[in-house]
This record gives C-alpha cells, sequence and structure tokens, in this order.
C-alpha cells in the first residue's frame, strides 16, 4: 500500500478545519446557480462538477484514505449510467428507481471484481481494476440490443420527482435538476463523513498508513480491502446513475478508461488527502476541459499537460500545495 | 472451412505477435520500474509515424532500422526527464503520468502528421501473395512473422547472456540488492525503459505496413498487452510471450463464430486465470502478487 507521505501530515479529518470551512463550502455549492452565469458557466457545467465531484470522492475513499490505487472506476461510473438507463428506458419512468438501479448495477459488479481482486496488492491491482473496467466497456460497446452499442442507450429521460402529492419537475429545469444533484451529493458526503469517523473507516486509515501493522493487530486486510472497494464504487455508481439523468442518455465512453483517468487526477489534483480534495479538483478539471475544448482543436495536449504537471509540480494536490503554504 | 480457420489462425498468429511485442516492451517496463506504460500504444504510432517521414530519405530498410532505435532514444529521455522523477512514488503518480503523455504523444502525431490515415509503403518483394488458396499468407506477413522471431530471441539472448541483460533480470527480482552491489540503477532503468520503447517503435513500423497509420493506432493493442501480462504471469517475460500469443490466437479464432467476441474472449479469459491460477500461466509465486 502506499506510504505518501510523512506521518502525521496527513492525518485524516473528515471536517478539518472546524464548521468555518464547511459552511462556505456549502454556501458555495447552494448559491452555484445564482452565480455561475456571470463566470461564464452554466447550470448543466456545475451539476457536472457536482457529479464528477462525487465520483472523485467515491474513488478516495480507496485511493487517498485506504492507499489502494483503483485505476478502473469508470467501470462503475458507466454501471451506473447504464443502471439508471435501463430503468428508464425499459422498465418506469421513475428518476428515485432509475438511480437505486445504477447502484445496485455498478455495487453489484464492484461486489463481483473486488472479490475476484482483494488478494492483489500494487501495481497488479491496479492493472486488474483497469481489466475489468474495460471488460465492461467491450460488453456495452458490442451488446447492441440491449446497450445501443457505440451510440448507447437513447430515448430516455429523467422523470419528474413525485412528493407525495407535490411534483418537482427536474426534467426540463436546468437548475431544479441541479439542486436535486445537490441534495444527492450531500446524502453521499454526508454518509461518507459518518464513514470516516467509524472504526470501518479508522481501519481503512490504518490500512493506509501501514496494512503490515494493520495485519498484526488481527485485522483482516484483504477483506478491509474489498469492503473500502465495495463502497467507494457504490458512490462513484451514484455518480454514474447522476450522470445518466443529467445527458438523458448512457453511452460507452462513460465506461472508457479515459474517464478512470479523469477521476483519478480529479481525486489527485485536489489533493486525495484531503475530505473536499477531489471534488475542488473535479471543479478545476471539469472546467478547464470545457474552456479547453472550446478553445483549441489542440486540447488533448492541454489535458495531457495537466496530468503531467499535477504529477511532477503539484502531487499533493492543490489543497495540499496551499495548506503547505500557510503552514 | 479449412481455409477459414487457417485464414482466422493466420490472423491471429500476426495479431499475438504484436501484443507480443507490445506486452513484452511493457513488461520490460513494468518489471524493472513498476511503472504501468499507458503511452506504449503511442510510442508504438511514433515509431510508424517515424518510419513514415523516414523513408523518403533512408528507403524503406534505412527506416525499417533507424525508426525503432529514434523512438527508443525519445523513451530514454521521457524517461529522464519525467518518469525517473516519480519511481520513488505511489503507482498512482506513474499511471497518471504516463496517462498524460498518452494524450500528448497521440495529439502531437495528429498534429504532425494529420488526423486521416497515412499508408507506410512497403518493398514490392514483400508484397505478393504467396498462393493462391492461401491469399491470406503475403510475403509481407512472412516477413513480420521473421522479424518478430528474430526480435523476441535477440531480447532472450539479450537478457540471458549479456552482463546488461543479467543485471536486467537480477533488478526484477530485487533491485536494491543490485544497486548494493554497485551497479547503476539509474543507467540500468533508462537503458530498460529505451529497449522496452524501441520494442514498441518496432511494433508500429511493422504495423504501419500492414494496416497503415493514424494516431489512434497503438490504442487498441495497449490494454490486451496489459491483459497478456497478466495472463502469462507478471515478472515473467516468457509468459509474457506465450500469454501474447494465446490471447492473439483466441480472439481471432473466437471471431469465426463470434465476431463481437473477439475482444470480450481475452478477458474472460484473463478472469478464468485470475480465479484458477492468479500467478498466470508462467508467473513466480509471490513475484509482486
Amino acid at each position: 500500500m502506499s506510504t505518501t507521505t510523512a506521518p502525521g501530515a496527513m492525518a485524516a479529518k473528515p471536517a478539518a478545519g472546524g464548521w468555518l470551512h464547511l459552511v462556505v463550502i456549502w454556501a458555495v455549492l447552494i448559491s452555484a446557480p445564482a452565480w455561475m452565469g456571470y463566470i461564464g458557466g452554466y447550470d448543466a457545467l456545475a451539476s457536472q462538477v457536482l457529479i464528477f465531484g462525487l465520483a472523485a470522492m467515491g474513488l478516495n475513499l480507496l485511493l487517498g484514505f485506504t492507499g489502494v490505487m483503483s485505476f478502473g472506476h469508470a467501470a462503475y461510473f458507466g454501471l451506473g449510467a447504464y443502471g439508471a438507463g435501463f430503468v428508464l428506458r425499459y422498465w418506469v419512468h421513475s428518476t428515485p428507481l432509475a438511480i437505486l438501479c445504477g447502484i445496485l448495477l455498478g455495487t453489484v459488479a464492484g461486489v463481483t471484481f473486488g472479490a475476484l481482486m482483494m488478494r492483489r496488492t500494487g501495481i497488479y491491482f491496479a492493472m486488474l481494476t483497469i481489466a475489468f473496467a474495460q471488460i465492461c466497456y467491450y460488453i456495452a460497446y458490442s451488446w447492441n440490443s440491449v446497450t445501443g452499442g457505440y451510440d448507447g442507450l437513447r430515448g430516455f429521460s429523467r422523470a419528474p420527482l413525485h412528493l407525495g402529492s407535490y411534483v418537482i419537475d427536474i426534467r426540463g429545469n436546468g437548475t431544479l435538476f441541479y439542486y436535486f444533484v445537490l441534495f444527492v451529493f450531500a446524502i453521499c458526503t454526508g454518509l461518507m463523513g459518518l464513514l470516516l469517523r467509524s472504526p470501518l473507516g479508522r481501519t481503512m486509515i490504518a490500512l493506509r498508513e501501514n496494512s503490515q501493522r494493520a495485519r498484526f493487530l488481527g485485522i483482516p486486510v484483504e477483506q478491509h480491502v474489498w469492503i473500502a472497494f465495495i463502497l467507494s464504487t457504490f458512490f462513484t455508481s451514484v455518480a454514474g446513475a447522476l450522470y445518466a439523468l443529467l445527458n438523458n442518455f448512457a453511452d460507452p465512453t462513460a465506461l472508457y478508461y479515459v474517464i478512470s483517468g479523469n477521476i483519478v487526477i480529479m481525486a489527485v489534483l485536489g489533493g486525495m488527502l484531503s475530505f473536499w480534495g477531489p471534488l475542488l479538483g473535479a471543479a478545476v478539471f471539469v472546467v478547464l476541459e470545457n474552456e479547453i475544448s472550446s478553445m483549441t482543436v489542440n486540447w488533448m495536449s492541454f489535458i495531457g499537460v495537466i496530468f503531467v504537471a499535477v504529477v511532477l509540480f503539484f502531487p499533493r494536490g492543490l489543497l495540499g500545495f496551499l495548506r503547505r503554504r500557510s503552514a | 472451412m479449412l481455409t477459414l480457420v487457417l485464414f482466422n489462425l493466420t490472423n491471429g498468429i500476426i495479431l499475438g505477435l504484436f501484443y507480443v511485442l507490445m506486452a513484452l516492451g511493457v513488461s520490460l517496463i513494468l518489471n524493472l520500474s513498476n511503472v504501468i506504460n499507458f503511452a506504449h500504444g503511442n510510442f508504438l504510432a511514433l515509431g510508424g509515424y517515424f518510419a513514415f517521414s523516414l523513408a523518403p530519405y533512408l528507403g524503406y530498410w534505412g527506416a525499417f532500422i533507424v525508426a525503432p532505435i529514434l523512438v527508443g532514444v525519445i523513451g530514454v529521455i521521457v524517461e529522464q526527464t519525467m518518469i525517473k522523477r516519480v519511481y520513488p512514488r505511489p503507482h498512482v503518480y506513474s499511471l497518471l503520468l504516463t496517462f498524460g503523455l498518452a494524450f500528448i504523444i497521440q495529439d502531437m502525431c495528429r498534429t504532425i502528421w494529420g488526423v486521416n490515415g497515412l499508408p507506410l509503403s512497403i518493398p514490392n518483394a514483400l508484397n505478393s501473395p504467396l498462393s493462391n488458396q492461401f491469399f491470406f499468407l503475403t510475403g509481407y506477413r512472412i516477413f513480420l512473422v521473421a522479424v518478430v522471431i528474430v526480435a523476441v530471441a535477440a531480447l532472450f539472448a539479450f537478457l540471458g547472456f549479456t552482463r546488461v541483460g543479467t543485471r536486467i533480470r537480477a533488478g526484477t527480482f530485487d533491485l536494491d540488492t543490485v544497486s548494493a552491489l554497485g551497479i547503476n540503477i539509474g543507467l540500468l532503468r533508462a537503458l530498460n525503459f529505451g529497449l522496452g520503447i524501441g520494442l514498441a517503435g518496432l511494433a508500429g513500423v511493422l504495423a504501419g505496413g500492414q494496416i497503415g497509420l493514424n494516431p489512434n493506432m497503438g490504442d487498441d493493442l495497449v490494454l490486451p498487452s496489459f491483459i497478456a501480462i497478466i495472463i502469462g504471469g507478471i515478472g515473467s517475460l516468457t509468459g509474457t510471450l506465450v500469454g501474447g500469443l494465446i490471447i492473439g490466437i483466441a480472439s481471432a479464432v473466437t471471431s469465426i463464430w463470434w465476431s463481437a467476441g473477439s475482444e470480450v474472449i481475452i478477458y474472460i479469459m484473463m478472469v478464468i486465470i485470475l480465479v484458477a491460477r492468479p500467478r498466470g500461466i508462467m508467473g513466480e509465486e509471490g513475484m509482486m502478487t
């Protein structure tokens, strides 16, 4: 497992810095639709930031907090999207059910693949995660009659929410949908916060710090890697389901290994040793990608340079960089 | 039917040989440096394009020799300027680095040589089919098989019988001890990286003559070459050789009956290996597993 920094430097406090920064984060997120327009953003972009932020935070439970490397989280993201798509396309017109099914599909895959991989470590584990993600990609790509093949699953749209007799129409209204995403995001981050404070969460951090010592203490390491992997895929598949609802389609690119790489770079770019880092990373990456791809045909080089620059110059991510500055 | 089976078998062997060249390069780098090289397919493309641009000056045969060496040299430069800085760090950084490099190289190829495919013309002597019934046995394919066999034999001889090769093999098992014995492992890793990348360059020159050149030509070969390594057993180059051939043949033979299955079969085989024999066909117990 990874030993990234000096001991103590990365003591994980899910709500480090007390209440103030939580207030700031949520104020920014809640008010986003009000000021997005002034800086050239739009509701769908804001939703995308939250969705990828959630995916990256989910990955980070594994990468940053358990110290296990997955380079294949596109699988669970994409399966979440396809699960939601299947419900809306073939079964019932219900947004909550779509999300539940997306989670189910993504997490079942996480349980299965995790069981096959949990005894492998290090670079071998990472290679297997890539391979399993590629299996899902090829299945989605080749199983034309069910998944729509290359074009993906189309011809569905998210359904209005029914709360008793009250109907929230998230279908045509981007701002309302943003708040719906934010609501799901809030539940998920709350759960992650609780998880990291629980004995299970502390055990995960212990594995990251020193898996050998954890083993000596009688902690079944493989099983905990498996559990952390499943939890991580759970949150990433929630994000995937929301992604299908945002776009009103699910296509194989959501399963492609490029998405896996993007999710990892978001976590690292923001700072994988902090709870909120991946969200910041997702915000920066999604906005930059959006800007660059509309500005130049050479956007691939710019994205590549972001990857290289983060690795060589900001390995602790933006939050790690800022913290070190202020320290 | 026999012709069809033979046709697919030949295709499978050719495909397998490309997987072998790629996977051996990835495997060399993985074994000694613990880096998964996502950009390997882009170095392959670079090899093809270099041959394309050099051929007018050096002729096909000159380009055939020089292009892979040039790609290998670029590999060494990339290793020395960037990759070596992430060796002491967790795997996530080397993965992200090579991932970013893949984007950059692909975009460079696209900008320099264009998005559209280019043909890499091969000497006429290699171009003719050898028999009418077995139309798929072109001279070029025979040549390709021969080149790969020579290259692989040379690689194994180098690793088996030269001093540097022995050090690379020793480093695969225990790099710290090799370093403690006074061997410059920085240089060793750089050489080894260049060697692996050079193999990708050679694969690119060969692939260019077979399917033409385009900026994404290596993409479809990268992930299967990872699978070849997993199936063959991480840490074993012989395993990688076997793994690459097996998945190439399996995928071509599967496509006789199930055309969409040619990719899926590779992964099915990987899962079977993982369940039945996690260390891979030739992998040593405890090697990086």
